[in-house]
């Protein structure tokens, strides 16, 4: 329903000084509409990972924006076949939505990975993630999750080998490996690292997840501007502060206690980039807020008692697909009622 | 925080807060005097088209009826000038459809409209008016004969909306001067400059109806209109101005009686205000209900802003019906160059015309003239699902499963998903970041799903 045209036809009366020579644009109201596109949208959601992508060079040097650089070429690039095969414009490139999801999957990456293993990620993220649905908004899981579960699948040595900050500075050196917070106090394989030391970032971990402190300062962001809604980062970490809490305090010789749980891993960063990304979760505010907690208790499930020390990627998947039935079941109520007719 | 700054100020949830650009509020209203001929169309309001009752050459008066018919939902139309009938003409409205209208020329020497019109429309005593002596009957009849529908926008007959129900009773009319379309000013000067017959129409308003109570509600951005109509009101038993919170679209009757009355107005398309005992009529609506039946005024004129960066010289005009836009805008120095689109009405509903000879109508409470600069391109892109429209929708409906349901031509899903009761605010298109029509879409599936009910019901199918 684009706008078209039309030409006035010819007039008996002369028309006012200044009609346009083309005619007159019209189009359906509203004629006015808010400041905010779905690139602005992108934008803020990149310039919101800006204090993680900072703290992740900080402590992984130059390999965190190889990384992030890496992932995003994959994305771009898979968007642009993807986009040539299906006979559609370019224009899609530059909405902004590949980055995003360059960007989050790098971040949820160890910073050891090889190159060509991450721009693979990406390619994926976006091939099988996003373009083969039909594109931005089409998708029904999270992009990034979906190149990170391929990489995961192929290179799982490489996924789950974690180095220690600050002695990875080139790229290629052997670097000293390190189990990160949650493998440490699921499988008691080290000594636990204090929460400072969490908040801040300075433990073994994926690229953009460590520090804690920066993905507040991204997420709170995001929320302030209201690019993303505050029911999933509320939902989810207040699953999973629940969740672990009651688990602590039956067992606390088993399981951390929920500041640990909170500041480490992906938790934050997940809370506030992956649940909160449009696409995957419901459309309904009450079904965001079902959507974080279902998060937020599977996360906890899969930490406390899964096979894996982490669990956001598995379970924002799992929320992702359960997503249509959430949204069905959470629609509004008119607000004078059901509509009868 | 609101609270505190703004005391009582009535407020609905959700909705949004366009910018208000009411460049016109400080310009009197002028009067527009025909040179031209005008066209007015044979239907301007909801109900059965009118026929001419004049033939072509004939000389009419200002005010004399040209046009009626039997139907019960429908309003006649009068001659809004002195002149000589034309031949019958068929012509675009604002809305789209394309009527039969008639041609009436004003005569070459003047005199179209009498001198002090403007002041007889404005002026004038009406503190000794005593509604108490019209009874209800008396003042329906002459709303009817002056031929007066919903000057909102709706353009409902209101004769039917104020017919008193012992079946349905109405405890409160609320007098809708919200204004809350961004430009438009034509019902915040009438209230500043007239508002005598306002408040009589109101009172008599309340008097057809029964009603005890009468609310005249203005958002908090027009506190001049709001002094002035406390002032005009004060002494008027069971009359209060109520202060209402500047948002859109709070002029909407299912937002205004939540806001003012805490009541729920049960969805569209069956239910209406008349379910919980409230009546909204528009501030223009009422002050031709005052000259109708306390003057025997007919409705042939109405107050018309004409505003947008795209007209050179912005103002509130007092305009005879059947005026076109071409004319008018003509009077307000014609088009800036940078001139894209020009709208029957406010920016957020109001529908654009493909070319200027279409005329100002009984719905027609502005033409705005948005500047390249202004009007917001919407080029439509994918759903992002980031949730704005439903986040906004003040009827809390989900304007974007509706639009996905319409485009797969699901039109029993998008009713499924209550697309019927969208009062087409635009709201969800105003937020949409993907700049979709949410609206249009709608428009289209509730015709859709309108043909496909009636194909059944002539079928013979249940429905």
């Amino acid at each position: 329903m684009s706008q078209t045209i039309i030409t006035p036809p010819d007039t008996v009366r002369t028309p006012p000084s200044g009609v346009p020579a083309q005619g007159l644009l019209v189009g359906p109201a509203p004629h006015l509409a808010d400041a905010s596109t779905t690139r602005r949208i992108m934008f803020e959601v990149v310039l919101a990972m800006l204090p993680m992508f900072v703290a992740a060079v900080w402590l992984f040097g130059a390999r965190a924006a190889a990384l992030t650089f890496s992932t995003t070429a994959g994305c771009l690039a898979a968007e642009a076949v993807a986009n040539r095969i299906r006979g559609r414009s370019q224009a899609s490139l530059t909405d902004g939505s590949a980055v995003v999801t360059g960007v989050i999957l790098a971040f949820s990456l160890p910073p050891g990975l090889r190159l060509y293993q991450s721009f693979l990620g990406g390619a994926v993220a976006i091939g099988l993630g996003k373009m083969v649905f039909g594109g931005l908004g089409q998708n029904l899981f999270n992009p990034a999750m979906v190149g990170r579960a391929f990489l995961m699948v192929c290179f799982p040595v490489a996924l789950t080998t974690w180095i220690e900050p600050g002695t990875l500075k080139t790229i290629g050196v052997d670097a000293v490996t390190q189990a990160t917070p949650l493998a440490a106090a699921k499988f008691h394989s080290g000594p636990l690292p204090g929460l400072r030391d969490l908040f801040l970032g300075n433990v073994g971990g994926c690229v953009g997840e460590t520090s804690a402190l920066a993905a507040l300062l991204g997420g709170l962001y995001l929320v302030f501007r209201r690019v993303a809604d505050w029911r999933q980062p509320v939902g989810m970490l207040g699953a999973a502060t629940v969740f672990s809490s009651v688990a602590h305090w039956a067992a606390p010789e088993r399981f951390a206690g929920p500041l640990y749980h909170l500041t480490s891993g992906a938790m934050l960063f997940g809370a506030f980039f992956i649940a909160t990304d449009y696409v995957g979760a419901p459309v309904t505010p009450r079904g965001r807020l079902v959507f974080g907690i279902g998060v937020g208790l599977l996360v906890m499930v899969i930490r406390l008692f899964g096979g894996y020390p982490e669990g956001v990627m598995y379970a924002v998947l799992l929320m992702n697909a359960l997503t249509p039935l959430i949204e069905r079941w959470s629609l509004p109520t008119p607000f004078g009622g059901k509509a009868s007719g | 925080m609101i609270g505190v700054f703004s005391g009582k100020r009535k407020q609905f949830k959700r909705g949004i807060h366009p910018p208000h650009r009411k460049y016109t509020q400080a310009a009197p209203i002028r009067l527009f005097v025909p040179t031209g001929e005008l066209t007015v169309p044979m239907a301007q309001h909801i109900g059965a088209a009118c026929v001419a009752v004049v033939k072509a050459g004939q000389v009419v008066e200002m005010g004399e009826k040209i046009a009626d018919t039997d139907a019960f939902v429908s309003a006649p139309i009068h001659s809004p000038i002195r002149g000589t009938v034309g031949a019958g003409t068929i012509c675009l409205l604002p809305s789209g459809r394309r009527v039969p209208a008639l041609q009436i020329k004003p005569p070459a020497d003047g005199g179209a409209i009498p001198d002090g019109f403007l002041k007889e429309f404005l002026d004038g005593d009406w503190e000794g008016v005593e509604p108490s002596a019209y009874d209800p009957e008396e003042i329906c009849a002459a709303i009817r004969s002056a031929g007066i529908v919903g000057q909102g926008g709706a353009t409902f007959p209101t004769f039917i909306k104020l017919k008193r129900d012992p079946k349905r009773p109405v405890d409160t009319v609320l007098l809708n001067g919200a204004e809350c379309e961004p430009y438009l000013t034509a019902d915040h000067r009438l209230m500043l400059e007239s508002p005598g017959p306002i408040v009589v129409g109101l009172q008599l308003a309340m008097r057809s109806t029964g009603a005890q109570r009468g609310l005249v509600c203005i958002e908090d951005n027009k506190p001049d209109a709001i002094e002035i109509m406390r002032k005009a009101t004060a002494g008027r038993p069971g009359i209060e101005v109520v202060v209402c919170a500047s948002k859109y679209p709070m002029g909407g009757e299912r937002q205004l009686i939540p806001a003012v009355l805490g009541r729920v107005v049960p969805s569209a398309p069956k239910g209406l205000p008349l379910d919980v005992g409230a009546v909204v009529i528009n501030v223009a609506t009422a002050h031709t209900i005052a000259r109708a039946v306390v003057r025997r005024r007919p409705f042939t004129h109405r107050v018309v802003t004409v505003t947008g960066r795209g007209v050179r010289e912005p103002g509130n005009w007092l305009v005879p019906i059947g005026t076109p836009f071409a004319d008018l805008i003509e009077a307000c120095g014609g088009l800036t160059e940078d001139a894209v689109k020009v709208l029957a009405g406010g920016p957020m509903m109001g529908p654009c015309v493909p070319h200027l000879n279409v005329p100002v109508v009984k719905g027609t409470g502005g033409i705005t003239v948005l500047s390249a600069e202004e009007a917001a391109s919407f080029r439509e892109g994918p759903c992002i699902r980031c949730g704005r429209c439903i986040d906004n929708c003040p009827l809390h409906l989900a304007p974007t499963k509706i639009v996905h349901a319409v485009k797969h031509r699901d039109y029993a899903l998008a009713a499924e998903y209550d697309m019927n009761a969208c009062c087409e605010c635009g709201c969800c298109a105003y937020v949409c970041p993907a700049r979709i029509p949410l609206p249009q879409y709608i428009r289209a599936g509730k015709n859709q799903w309108r043909v496909l009910q009636e194909a059944r019901a002539a079928s013979g199918a249940p429905t």
